[in-house]
C-alpha cells in the first residue's frame, strides 16, 4: 500500500459516481438482496408476529398480545435454556480453540505425512451430525456400548444418563465434529504468515516456543476472531446432534435454547411461545456477533502487514 | 359384545409398534418423506383415477407390511377407486402430519392414536364427522370391541374408524432369572420392593427401562395411580379439575416410584436408553435386566429379535400386580384399545367415498386379521378369541385378549389422552421425576399448574 494510491482513486472517481465501473452495479445486489428478504427478512417477520399470537399449528391463529412473552419470560425454563446453552458454547469454543490451532498449525507445515493427515483429520467434518449422534450414543451406551463391550469400567459410566456428563459429552462431540473445520481455517491463517517473519525471528535466536507466542500467534489474531464467531454464533444452533444424542436430556440437562424452542413448537404445539424463543435466539445471535466484531474489528483499518 | 361390554373405556393411546426400530427404518423414513415430497398426493389433485385417495401410517414391522397388504388388496378389488399409501417413521409421523394438515395438504386417511391428538384435530375442523355414517353403516361398527370407539369419540360425536388391534401393557418377565434367584413373580408391589435387592445382588438389573423415551416412564405412573387411587384419580386430571394432581394417592405413587429409582430398581443408565432401537427389549431378551413393563407391541419384535428367547419359552407375562391396600381394581389396565383412521375435511367427496369404502370392505378384512393375528396381536373384532386358537403363538394372544376384555377400566395412555401441549409438560416433568432431580411435591405443583391447558 503506498500513500498515494487513495486519494488518486478518489479523484478519479468523484466526477462520474453513476458512470464506470463501480457505480452502476447496484443491481446486481439484487437477487441476492430479495433470496435475503424471502428466506430472511419474511420467516422473522412471521416470526415475530407469531410470537405475539396463540396458535396449536393447526386452528386459527389468535391474537393475543404479551402472552406468549409473558408466559417465556416468567418460565423458569428460559433461564436454564440460555445457561445450558452458554455452557455449551463456552465449553465448546474453549475446548475447540485452543484444539484447533495446535492442529492448524501442525498441519501448516508442508511434508507429506501432514497433509496426508489432514485428510484424516478432516473426515468427522463430513459426517451428518445426526449419523455421529446415533453413532456415539451407540458407544456410549453403558448397557451395550464401548465400556460394557470392552469391559472397562471408566468407560461404562451412564455418559448420556447424568446431567454433567451428559454435558460434557455433548461439548465433546460438538468439539470432535468442528475442530477439523477451524483448524483448517488456522492452517489457511498460519500459511498467509509471510516467512520472513520466522527468518527474522531465527536471526534474532527466538526459538521454536517464542516464534509461536510472538508471531504465529499474533498474526492469528483475526483468524481466531473469525474462527470464534463461527463457534459461538453457530454454536446457538445447536439442535441434531444435541436432539439425537440426547433429546435435551437427561430430564433437561442439556436443553439448549434452540431444543427448547422446537420443543414448545413442535412437541406441546405452543407456536406463540416457541417464536418468541426464536426472536431471543436472533436477538443473542446478533448481539454475540456484533461484539465479536468489536472485540476484534474496531482497528480493522490497521494492518497486520505494516511495515512489510 | 361378551367380556368386552363391561368394560368403562376411557380412550387411548400412543404409537405401538411405532417406536421401534429406527436405526432400521431410518432409511425407510427418508425414503417415504422424499416420496411424499415429490408425488405430493395433496387433495387438490383431481388427475388419475378420478380422485385418488391418499393414506398416510407408520413404517416398522409387522404393521407397516400389514397396512401396506390391506392396501394393495383394496387397490386390486376396487380399479376405479385407488388408494395410494405412504409410510412414515413414528416420530417423523407425527410432526408431518401435523404440518401438513394445518396446511391444509393432509392424506384422505390419516392414521392416529385418538384421544387428545384427534381432538385437537377436531377443534381445527381437520378431520370428519363420522357418527351419521356409522349409523347408516351399523355393520361396520357392530363388528368392532365397542371400547375401541372411546378414544374416537370427542364432545359424544365419532370422528374415527377404530382399526388394526388391542394392546395393553403389561409386565413382561425373563423366567430364567426367576429360576436363578429361586422366586416367583410378584404379587403385590411389596414383592416388587423385595425383588429388587435380589435381583441386583446377582447382578441381574431389576427392571428394564428405556427412560430417554420417557412415555416409558409414564406407564409406571399410570400403573401405580391406578392401583393406588384407582382410574378416578387421573380422570380428575383428564377432566381438567383444578389440583387434580394433589389427591393423596397421586403422591403416594410418585413417591413409590422415587423409591424404585433410588433402589437401584431400574436398569443403569436407564435415562439414556431410547425404545426406538428396542434397546430395552434387548436387556430383557439378553437377561441383563429381570423384567419389563411394557406394551404387548413389544412381543412380535422380542420373538424376532431375540434370539430364542420367545421360542425357548423363557418369556414370562402378566398383568401389573395390585399394591398393597390400593383401592385400584387389580384387574384394569392401559394401553391402546385401538388405532384410528379419521377422514380429512378437505379431500374431495370423491376421496371420501374411496376412503369410506375402505373402511367398509378392506380394514381389517379376515385376511388381515390373520395377519395380526400371527405377528402377536388381537384384532379389534368381535369374534376374534375364536381364530386365537389356529394362529401362532396362541398362549400370548389368549392373555392379551383376557387382559383387554376382563379389564374392568382399560385406560387411555395419558400422554394420548391429554392434550398436545399438557402432555409435552407431563413427560418433561416424568423425566425429571425419574432423574430424581424434582420431588413428587414439585412434580404435584408443576402438572397442577398444566391442568386444562
Amino acid at each position: 500500500m503506498t500513500g498515494l494510491a487513495p486519494p488518486a482513486a478518489q479523484v478519479r472517481a468523484a466526477p462520474k459516481p453513476a458512470g464506470g465501473r463501480g457505480g452502476s452495479l447496484w443491481w446486481m445486489a439484487l437477487p441476492a438482496l430479495a433470496i435475503f428478504a424471502v428466506f430472511g427478512i419474511v420467516p422473522l417477520v412471521g416470526v415475530l408476529v407469531l410470537s405475539f399470537t396463540r396458535w396449536d399449528g393447526i386452528g386459527a391463529i389468535h391474537p393475543a398480545g404479551f402472552e406468549s412473552w409473558r408466559a417465556v419470560l416468567t418460565d423458569p425454563g428460559l433461564p436454564h435454556a440460555l445457561w445450558v446453552t452458554f455452557l455449551v458454547m463456552a465449553l465448546s469454543w474453549a475446548f475447540q480453540t485452543p484444539m484447533s490451532l495446535l492442529i492448524g498449525v501442525f498441519l501448516a507445515g508442508r511434508q507429506r505425512y501432514r497433509e496426508l493427515l489432514a485428510v484424516i483429520y478432516f473426515i468427522p467434518l463430513l459426517l451428518s451430525s445426526a449419523a455421529l449422534a446415533i453413532t456415539y450414543k451407540a458407544l456410549l451406551d453403558p448397557n451395550f456400548g464401548l465400556g460394557a463391550g470392552f469391559g472397562i469400567p471408566f468407560l461404562a459410566q451412564d455418559w448420556l444418563g447424568r446431567g454433567n456428563l451428559a454435558l460434557g459429552v455433548v461439548v465433546f462431540v460438538v468439539s470432535w465434529q468442528f475442530i477439523p473445520f477451524h483448524a483448517l481455517i488456522y492452517q489457511g491463517g498460519v500459511r498467509q504468515i509471510p516467512i520472513t517473519l520466522y527468518e527474522a525471528a531465527q536471526i534474532d535466536g527466538a526459538g521454536r516456543l517464542r516464534q509461536f507466542f510472538s508471531i504465529t500467534l499474533p498474526q492469528l489474531k483475526y483468524t481466531v476472531i473469525t474462527s470464534s464467531t463461527l463457534m459461538v454464533v453457530g454454536s446457538l444452533t445447536f439442535f441434531d446432534l444435541i436432539f439425537v444424542l440426547t433429546e435435551g436430556g437427561p430430564g433437561d440437562a442439556t436443553r439448549v435454547l434452540a431444543l427448547d424452542m422446537y420443543k414448545r413448537g413442535f412437541q406441546a404445539y405452543l407456536m406463540g411461545p416457541a417464536s418468541a424463543i426464536a426472536v431471543i435466539l436472533v436477538l443473542v445471535g446478533l448481539a454475540l456477533a456484533l461484539l465479536l466484531r468489536r472485540l476484534g474489528g474496531r482497528d480493522q483499518s490497521t494492518s497486520q502487514m505494516e511495515g512489510m | 359384545m361378551g367380556p368386552h361390554g363391561t368394560t368403562t373405556e376411557v380412550s387411548v393411546a400412543y404409537s405401538p409398534m411405532s417406536r421401534r426400530h429406527f436405526l432400521t427404518l431410518a432409511a425407510g423414513a427418508g425414503a417415504g418423506m422424499t416420496l411424499a415430497a415429490c408425488g405430493s398426493s395433496g387433495p387438490g389433485q383431481s388427475g388419475g383415477g378420478g380422485g385418488e385417495a391418499s393414506y398416510w401410517f407408520l413404517t416398522a414391522a409387522p404393521g407397516e407390511q400389514i397396512r401396506t397388504n390391506a392396501v394393495n388388496r383394496f387397490n386390486k378389488a376396487n380399479s376405479d377407486t385407488q388408494i395410494k399409501h405412504t409410510a412414515f417413521e413414528n416420530d417423523a409421523y407425527k410432526t408431518k402430519i401435523r404440518t401438513a394438515i394445518g396446511a391444509g395438504q393432509a392424506p384422505t386417511i390419516i392414521w392416529g392414536w385418538g384421544g387428545g391428538g384427534l381432538k385437537s384435530w377436531v377443534e381445527a375442523g381437520a378431520v370428519d364427522d363420522l357418527t351419521d355414517w356409522f349409523g347408516q353403516n351399523a355393520a361396520v361398527k357392530d363388528r368392532l370391541f365397542p371400547s375401541s370407539f372411546g378414544a374416537a369419540t370427542v364432545n359424544g360425536k365419532i370422528y374415527a374408524m377404530p382399526c388394526e388391534t388391542v394392546e395393553p401393557i403389561v409386565l413382561f418377565y425373563d423366567k430364567r432369572a426367576f429360576e436363578k434367584i429361586k422366586a416367583e413373580p410378584p404379587q403385590s408391589w411389596g414383592d416388587i420392593m423385595d425383588l429388587v435387592p435380589k435381583f441386583n445382588a446377582k447382578g441381574i438389573a431389576p427392571f428394564s427401562l428405556a427412560g430417554q423415551s420417557r412415555w416409558t416412564n409414564m406407564m409406571w405412573l399410570e400403573f401405580l395411580f391406578d392401583r393406588i387411587g384407582g382410574p378416578e384419580v387421573f380422570q380428575a386430571v383428564f377432566d381438567g379439575q383444578k389440583d387434580a394432581w394433589s389427591h393423596p394417592a397421586s403422591l403416594d405413587a410418585l413417591t413409590k416410584v422415587q423409591e424404585l429409582v433410588r433402589a437401584n430398581g431400574f436398569i443403569k443408565g436407564f435415562s439414556s436408553v431410547v425404545a426406538d432401537a428396542n434397546a430395552d427389549q434387548a436387556l430383557l431378551t439378553t437377561g441383563r435386566a429381570a423384567m419389563m413393563v411394557h406394551g404387548t407391541w413389544t412381543y412380535g419384535s422380542m420373538e424376532q429379535e431375540g434370539g430364542d428367547f420367545v421360542s425357548g419359552g423363557n418369556l414370562g407375562y402378566m398383568n401389573f400386580p395390585p399394591v398393597d391396600g390400593g383401592k385400584g381394581d387389580p384387574s384394569d389396565t392401559v394401553g391402546n384399545p385401538a388405532q384410528y383412521l379419521s377422514i380429512s375435511s378437505k379431500a374431495t367427496p370423491e376421496q371420501k367415498e374411496t376412503a369410506k369404502k375402505f373402511f367398509s370392505t378392506a380394514v381389517l378384512s379376515d385376511e388381515e386379521q390373520s395377519e395380526w393375528l400371527n405377528t402377536g396381536g388381537v384384532p379389534i373384532v368381535k369374534g376374534a378369541e375364536t381364530k386365537i386358537a389356529g394362529a401362532k403363538d396362541p398362549e400370548f394372544l389368549k392373555f392379551i385378549y383376557d387382559t383387554a376384555s376382563n379389564a374392568k377400566v382399560f385406560a387411555q395412555s395419558w400422554d394420548q389422552a391429554l392434550s398436545p401441549t399438557a402432555a409435552a409438560t407431563l413427560l418433561d416433568n416424568i423425566a425429571k421425576l425419574f432423574q430424581l432431580s424434582i420431588s413428587p411435591q414439585q412434580y404435584i405443583d408443576n402438572m397442577n399448574q398444566a391442568i386444562g391447558k
